[in-house]
């Protein structure tokens, strides 16, 4: 399979970017978006041209670190998957393949493809924890949850961070993400006990760092590559809301 | 309470939801009330009548303006808000993801015409009507015709005899219903009652709900359009309850 | 200069060595920590864990990660599961059937006393996992589920769907964002540790490249703990994440400490083959598979070359025509045997010509009969996302047809040698999880991984390295002016500096490819003398062809994703080295290291007890020097050695 790359290329946070266009062919279908790109880079190293960077690592869906908007969607058109789980087959042969980093303004450019996502852990240190210490726990089965419970935490808790739905979302809300972790650890006893604190910190943490408002279009779980549904948003916004009631 | 409501973007979003319900409530009262006019012109004159400019009329219609401004305002704080979060390059290429309305995208756009609709209502109507009580006055002239205040059925026969005002209302009409598709179960998703068994339930009601509103304004509308005739009119401006 | 190795393994009962250690070793005092500084380069479930836990002790923590936050460590990638003794499917598990079952499953090459503080602590993971908020899967009665992995025989794993590294360390790096809130941690994300810098023959700090700037910078800290993990990406395609390198232990190696047993690799049984010389990476397949799933070739010749033809669908073979090797050579375990005895099961019946996919490196792991036994909603609800997964990579419906496996590296059991006191032979300098190398022998059983790196980080090394630190109360904060650093900062520059100079026509990839073919080739799941002696002439020759034929393009001081991979493949191209001057010493097969020499008449590993029961532990000796190996002996007081058996 043959295709035109139409890729955003920018040296650094300060400089100004730009789209350039890039062949590559012979790609076989059953070639992973990723490793499409490794060709690309491989071939612009041997003309001698920097290779274009792009976050990538586990390349098996799991660690959140690759984040192409690829044709218009986060992780491509492929539903369900990260951008490393993609393969060519999903293309058409010939097609041109536009690739931009994530825009957001809490996101900004590194290189090329490549941006700062560290706004989210600014916002897990907010409070995306239960405050336990080492060693100072009940046994594992001396709290009894539900399995439902269980199941829904570990639904939202399958977040892994990539930022697609701030990058998706067009209000730039991180909302679906900060609902993942307050609504996994709002499921769990555990993690009751500080419920109010944690979603009323991490809210404004969300806020401080200029991520938007969330208007609940929805874009971010249809981009979701693990498909975290706004249900938990909902939850989040019970939590804070009945939290800020209480203060 | 400090001021979550002005400050913090979950509180915003509250915001949005109570006042847009409050909207929807009045909306359909509204309708309701309009559909009166359907059985009988005399009826609904006399709502009108009990709807002048008493206290309690003038203080509901206060409240009333307060929630468009709050809705209002806050959409545009929280828009102006939102496309700087979005930063300022923008993608070149975007889609429409799938199992996301275009209404959910284009609320603004869609408010916008909806409150432009409002102030041509508020000039065909309320201007005529509560307004001049309020102004001490009785009556006002329509069209070459004395109308009084409280005679809304005639406004009303006289507005939609006219097929450009029909057209400029039904757009009004549509660009509401696709403002209350999403706004209806979004306002419960904002304040917290939804769930994913729940969406299917939510987004149903809230095309009902739009669609009913809709339906209940336009056939009034266009009922009044087909039936309107000067002798009618004349009828309705020399009736005596 | 042979290293004096002492392991300071406690004496005492084996289940006392731990809790006697702990009475008698030094503590800080909490007036005292707070002027101590401890570096953790790795942000895994070892460094996670470590580094919060160091942290809410009082110490001054810094953390070091190259990607862009501490959760993306590949810790994460573990899907299956964690194990632990507590006995809750009252399957007459225990805190010794666990430990035997590793030591066993390590084919007897990992330390005892280590490895039972490893199954005595595993319960108080699942307790420190579950307060944390990690959504374990659950029966209906609320209490905590678990199933069953390789190398045992009762049901002990722990697990959260097909996320259970995930899960493991979003607690772990929930642990270190809450200390990193309240200040006792500094992260450095994008920052690359790229030198240790010893003062006086002890650990005082590091070199770090900070990723996005280029710019070299100088750590000192009065403890320095390695927890990078492990360095299967000398053979290119491997289940590692793509940034997963040795450079960091290596540098360890360079500056002093010993390296023991790098030989031991693991192959992963089931990971997707490879297709094409195009592909970045292999994916696993979860060893959970193995509970439901059925392993197989076909019986016969001629069907095997029409499923490769294409004119039979492996769902056409009937159940008579089938060879379920693995339950026919092991009926006692069937599909559960261990990694390594189910990876070479696999490629014995591949050398044999049973291979079912057009390369001939591949073997099926089969459903129906789970299928048919459970209905296929209960397989969707146990391995959904897997089987996803699966049909997302290789476009085959794995509901309908079997899925096709073969053999990966996976995981690397040696590493840094480590005391009890998990310090290696440089005073100061820790290394924990799969960075170092004491507690899986020569092979690891599943869900142990992530048992190891959170036993490590939370229960062992906060204690142990009070007793190190007890000596430096006194001590100032240390100083990064000195000549140490400078010198320190200086080579590493000079490294970079060396490599742009190169200007050669090859990238870093493409001699990246061509080492993992050699490793995988001779120094892979089968090794013969001839293959190892090959494979050293092989890469000595192509680390002289990378110094004089790299193109490297770009700046040093600016993102250059290029140099850091030119940076991590010198120093595999040593460590590939290493890992074959290792197996050639090791003239026996055991675990994961398969000498073909050395097999039974079943084919099996056969060990040689009397001269290879001990870890090699090697020096460094400058780059074309061959380094010097020293030997710590492996003395079993509790267990008896035994040829491991799966069969009965």
């Amino acid at each position: 399979m043959n295709f035109t790359l139409k890729i955003w290329r920018q040296r650094d946070a300060k400089s100004q970017g730009a789209f350039e266009t890039y062949k590559v062919e012979n790609i076989s279908a059953d070639t992973s978006f990723l490793e499409m790109m490794d060709i690309l880079n491989n071939n612009l190293i041997h003309e001698g041209k920097e290779p274009v960077a792009f976050d990538h690592d586990c390349r098996e869906g799991i660690c959140g670190m690759c984040s192409m908007h690829i044709n218009g969607h986060a992780h491509g058109p492929s539903q369900a998957v990260t951008t490393c789980q993609m393969y060519m087959r999903k293309f058409k042969d010939g097609s041109t393949i536009t690739i931009e980093p994530w825009r957001s303004a809490a996101f900004p450019v590194i290189r090329d493809l490549v941006v700062d996502r560290s706004a989210y852990d600014k916002i897990l240190q907010a409070g995306g924890f239960i405050s336990v210490r080492t060693n100072s726990v009940p046994d594992g089965n001396a709290i009894p949850i539900p399995k439902a419970d269980a199941d829904e935490s570990m639904d939202a808790a399958a977040c892994v961070g990539c930022g697609a739905c701030a990058a998706t979302c067009k209000n730039g809300s991180a909302m679906l993400f900060v609902a993942a972790r307050v609504s996994s650890l709002a499921k769990l006893p555990q993690g009751k006990v500080e419920g109010a604190r944690r979603a009323k910190s991490m809210v404004a943490k969300m806020d401080e760092l200029g991520f938007g408002n969330c208007t609940n279009t929805g874009a971010c779980q249809a981009q979701c590559p693990k498909q975290v549904s706004i249900a938990h948003i909902a939850r989040l916004n019970r939590e804070f809301l009945a939290a800020k009631l209480q203060d | 309470m400090s001021c979550f409501l002005t400050n913090s973007s979950v509180g915003k979003k509250l915001v949005m939801s109570i006042s847009g319900c409050f909207l929807v409530l009045f909306i359909l009262f509204h309708m309701s009330m309009n559909l009166t006019m359907l059985f009988s012109w005399q009826g609904y004159n006399a709502i009108c009548e009990f709807l002048g400019a008493n206290w309690y009329a003038l203080a509901g219609t206060a409240l009333l303006a307060a929630g468009v401004l709050v809705h209002f305002v806050y959409a545009f704080i929280l828009t102006i808000n939102n496309y700087r979060a979005r930063g300022k390059q923008r993608y070149a290429v975007t889609v429409q993801e799938k199992g996301v309305s275009w209404a959910s995208k284009n609320m603004l756009v869609l408010g916008v015409i909806v409150i432009l609709g409002l102030g041509l209502h508020l000039v065909h109507f309320w201007s005529k009507m509560q307004l001049v009580e309020i102004m001490g006055a009785h009556a006002s002239v329509v069209g070459g015709l004395d109308v009084p205040a409280t005679n809304g059925a005639a406004l009303m026969m006289i507005t939609f005899s006219k097929w450009y005002n029909v057209v400029l209302y039904l757009v009004w009409f549509a660009a509401l219903w696709f403002h209350l598709t999403h706004g209806v179960w979004s306002m419960f998703q904002t304040a917290g009652f939804a769930n994913d068994t729940w969406y299917p339930r939510l987004k149903c009601g809230a095309n009902i709900v739009a669609t009913l509103i809709f339906l209940g304004f336009a056939v009034v509308a266009v009922y009044c359009y087909l039936t309107s005739t000067p002798q009618l009119i004349e009828e309705m401006l020399t009736y005596v309850g | 200069m042979a290293y004096k190795l002492d392991a300071k393994t406690p004496a005492g009962e084996l289940a006392q060595k731990w809790s006697n250690h702990k009475a008698a070793i030094k503590v800080v005092s909490p007036a005292n920590k707070r002027k101590l500084d401890i570096i953790v380069v790795g942000t895994g479930l070892g460094g996670a864990s470590a580094a919060a836990s160091l942290g809410e002790l009082g110490y001054n923590v810094k953390i070091f990660c190259i990607s862009d936050s501490p959760r993306r460590a590949h810790s994460i990638a573990a899907q299956g599961g964690i194990n632990a003794a507590k006995n809750y499917q009252n399957d007459n598990d225990s805190v010794y059937r666990l430990f035997y079952d590793t030591i066993k499953g390590g084919d007897y090459r990992a330390r005892e006393a280590n490895v039972y503080r490893l199954a005595e602590v595993s319960n108080l993971i699942i307790d420190q996992c579950v307060a944390q908020g990690v959504p374990f899967a659950r029966e209906y009665g609320g209490l905590l589920a678990n199933r069953s992995f390789g190398g045992a025989q009762v049901s002990r794993t722990f697990y959260a769907r097909g996320q259970t590294g995930q899960q493991l360390l979003l607690g772990a790096y929930a642990a270190l964002n809450k200390e990193i809130a309240a200040g006792s941690v500094k992260s450095y994300p994008r920052h690359e540790m790229l030198d240790v810098v010893i003062e006086n023959g002890e650990a005082c700090g590091i070199i770090a490249r900070n990723l996005v700037t280029g710019e070299l910078e100088r750590h000192g800290a009065h403890a320095v703990v390695i927890a990078t993990g492990g360095y299967g990406n000398v053979f290119f395609l491997s289940t590692n994440a793509m940034a997963s390198n040795g450079s960091a232990a290596f540098q360890c190696y360079r500056k002093g400490a010993g390296f023991a047993n790098p030989c031991f690799t693991q192959i992963h049984p089931t990971c997707i083959p490879v297709h094409g010389t195009q592909q970045s990476k292999l994916t696993l397949m979860s060893e959970s598979l193995r509970n439901d799933g059925r392993i197989w070739v076909p019986k016969k010749m001629e069907d095997v070359e029409a499923i490769r033809k294409g004119t039979k669908l492996p769902s056409d073979i009937a159940e008579e025509d089938r060879d379920y090797y693995l339950e026919r050579r092991y009926p006692a375990f069937g599909n559960l045997v261990p990694r390594d005895v189910a990876s070479r099961a696999a490629k014995e019946r591949c050398d044999a010509g049973y291979g079912v996919n057009e390369t001939g490196l591949a073997v099926f792991l089969d459903f129906k009969t789970a299928i048919e036994r459970l209905g296929k909603d209960t397989i969707k609800q146990r391995y959904g996302n897997l089987f996803d997964m699966y049909e997302e990579i290789t476009d085959v419906n794995p509901y309908e047809q079997p899925m096709q496996i073969f053999p990966a590296v996976h995981y690397t059991m040696g590493g840094i040698w480590v005391d009890y006191n998990l310090m290696t032979t440089i005073p100061g300098l820790y290394a924990i999880g799969e960075a170092n190398f004491s507690d899986h022998g020569a092979n690891r059983l599943g869900a142990s991984a992530l048992m190891q790196g959170l036993a490590d980080g939370y229960f062992v090394l906060p204690y142990t390295i009070g007793d190190y630190l007890a000596k430096k109360i006194q001590a100032p904060k240390v100083k990064t002016d000195t000549a140490a650093f400078d010198e320190a900062e200086k080579g590493v520059q000079a490294r970079i500096d060396r490599l742009f100079a190169i200007k050669g026509n090859q990238s870093v990839d493409d001699i990246h490819k061509r080492l993992g073919l050699i490793m995988w080739d001779n120094v892979g799941m089968a090794r013969t003398k001839e293959s190892l002696e090959k494979a050293i002439v092989e890469i000595q020759a192509l680390r002289k062809e990378f110094y004089a034929d790299l193109k490297l393009v770009g700046t040093a001081d600016s993102f250059n994703v290029e140099l850091e991979k030119a940076l991590r493949l010198e120093d595999f191209l040593e460590l590939g080295e290493l890992m074959a001057r290792d197996a050639l010493n090791r003239e026996e097969s055991c675990g994961g290291h398969f000498r073909s020499e050395h097999q039974t008449e079943d084919g099996e590993a056969l060990r040689h007890d009397d001269k290879f029961a001990y870890a090699a532990v090697w020096e460094y000796k400058g780059i074309d020097n061959v380094p010097e190996m020293s030997i710590e002996n492996l003395d079993y007081e509790f267990v008896h050695r035994a040829q491991r058996n799966y069969k009965d």
